[in-house]
């Protein structure tokens, strides 16, 4: 099959775009659950924030204010195509200039530092983190996924033992969620990955979060979704922390196969700000 | 219960805050979050003079989206307060009254609030867009070069905050999980 090129300049532009599309209109998928939320509310100070969490993102849409002011560290997942060829320069760099691009003329928060110690601001939010992925095909799929801190502090990753089983993953989600508490913003979104190793646990527990499936074993993942949901929801931690039913608004369990000796646990938790949006190029 | 109250806060209105009142607030505030506290902080450590007066004063810890043109600042919600607990006592005990954050503090701050007859109110966080409406002005006070991170006074007008712990030692996150 013949190589398709694309120029890295389409990414840069749909990066962009993207950027700045998120920060400001969340995906039809977290706007559902927040308003599916609102109606199972029932405690005074819990509803009052959920009305105002709704009311946030009209004010947002409609006046042009970022969501949140924390317009995140941008979260790229690029799915390339085996047949397709980069031209016109770096996909890194590409990927970089559409981040600074899209925080600039979008009017969005600079969040990034240099160095973790160091810290001194990059002052455009570069660089992005970037997941490649090589898939079939000549297409390019990218996600853009605006982190916000508040929540990614309270994210962890667990090493459990093969004998914890199904008990050790609800342990260890239950965990990061009460320890998050009305630090993560609740209601929040919370991304699992069970399975792999160490970075690969976080790694799916991010892409759970930015609504990209894992095509392994899905056998007890859906029934699991649902029981921690309702035990999150059963915490009493409420909307922003204030007491009440809505804690969390999902639970996105991704898997894959891991080693004999190993049960990785990663639980990634995000606000109901939960941005991710796509485009296939 | 429901208040509408001017900033500074009187000695009075502080002791009648309770866990849970929601409260709007208007007047002047700082704003400053993780780097600016941190560079208070050392100068508060070697006995320097502040570039700004934090006897009974105000601070909002938040970082703000850039403003667009002809508005006074960008999206404006609450950052976790939980990332001050080092910083925050220093700070009350040397005259600020009023935090505004979200999230847990540590029990030296909860014992700092109480000591010092001070508050810390939640805003609703996530809520950046609609809180941002509240802020009628927005001025950069010092460490212009910190950008978002930067120390502001910004004036705000029935800015809507939750009391989380109040001077006689509540904690509303505590009570909703016990």
């Amino acid at each position: 099959m013949a190589l398709r090129e694309i120029s890295v300049k389409e990414i840069s532009d749909a990066v962009r775009d993207l950027c700045i599309k998120i920060n400001y209109e969340l995906s039809d998928d977290m706007q559902d659950l927040l308003k599916e939320a609102a109606k199972k509310e029932t405690s005074e100070l819990g509803c009052k924030v959920l009305e105002t969490l709704q009311e946030n993102l009209v004010v947002a849409r409609e006046e042009q204010i970022p969501i949140c002011q924390d317009t995140g560290m941008a979260v790229v997942f690029l799915e390339v195509g085996q047949d397709v060829h980069f031209v016109d320069g770096s996909i890194e760099e590409a990927v970089n200039d559409g981040v600074r691009r899209g925080y600039g003329e979008g009017f969005l928060r600079k969040s990034v530092v240099e160095d973790p110690i160091e810290r001194t601001n990059t002052g455009d939010n570069t660089p992005a983190v970037i997941h490649y992925t090589i898939v079939s095909g000549d297409k390019v799929k990218v996600t853009v996924s605006p982190k916000g801190f508040g929540s990614e502090n309270m994210s962890r990753v667990f090493m459990k033992k093969p004998a914890d089983g199904m008990e050790g993953v609800k342990d260890a989600i239950l965990t990061a969620v009460r320890d998050a508490g009305p630090n993560a913003c609740p209601p929040m979104a919370v991304g699992v990955g069970v399975g792999g190793t160490f970075e690969k646990a976080a790694e799916l527990s991010k892409e759970a979060l930015a609504g990209i499936v894992s095509p392994y074993n899905r056998s007890w993942t859906d029934e699991l979704e649902q029981e921690v949901l309702s035990e999150i929801n059963a915490s009493g931690i409420g909307p922003g922390g204030l007491g009440g039913k809505v804690t969390a608004l999902s639970v996105n369990i991704n898997t894959y196969p891991t080693h004999i000796a190993g049960l990785p646990v990663a639980v990634n938790i995000c606000c109901h700000v939960n941005r991710h949006c796509r485009a296939v190029i | 219960m429901e208040k509408h109250l001017t900033l500074p806060l009187s000695e009075n209105d502080i002791e009648e805050l309770q866990i849970g009142d929601f409260v709007y607030l208007t007047g002047e505030m700082f704003v400053a979050r993780d780097a600016a506290h941190k560079r208070l902080y050392e100068l508060m450590q070697q006995g320097k003079a502040l570039p700004i007066d934090l006897k009974d004063s105000c601070i909002y810890y938040m970082g703000p989206s850039p403003a667009r043109e002809g508005r006074p600042i960008g999206s404006a919600g609450p950052t976790t307060a939980t990332r001050m607990d080092k910083y925050a006592p220093a700070f009350l005990d040397a005259g600020q009254k009023i935090m505004i954050g979200k999230g847990k503090r540590s029990k030296e701050v909860m014992d700092a609030v109480v000591r010092n007859h001070a508050v810390y109110f939640a805003a609703v966080g996530g809520a950046g867009a609609l809180l941002s409406k509240c802020i009628t002005s927005s001025e950069i006070v010092c460490y212009e070069d910190l950008g978002a991170e930067a120390v502001r006074r910004i004036s705000v007008e029935e800015f809507p905050v939750i009391v989380v712990a109040d001077c006689h030692g509540g904690d509303l996150y505590a009570r909703q999980t016990q």
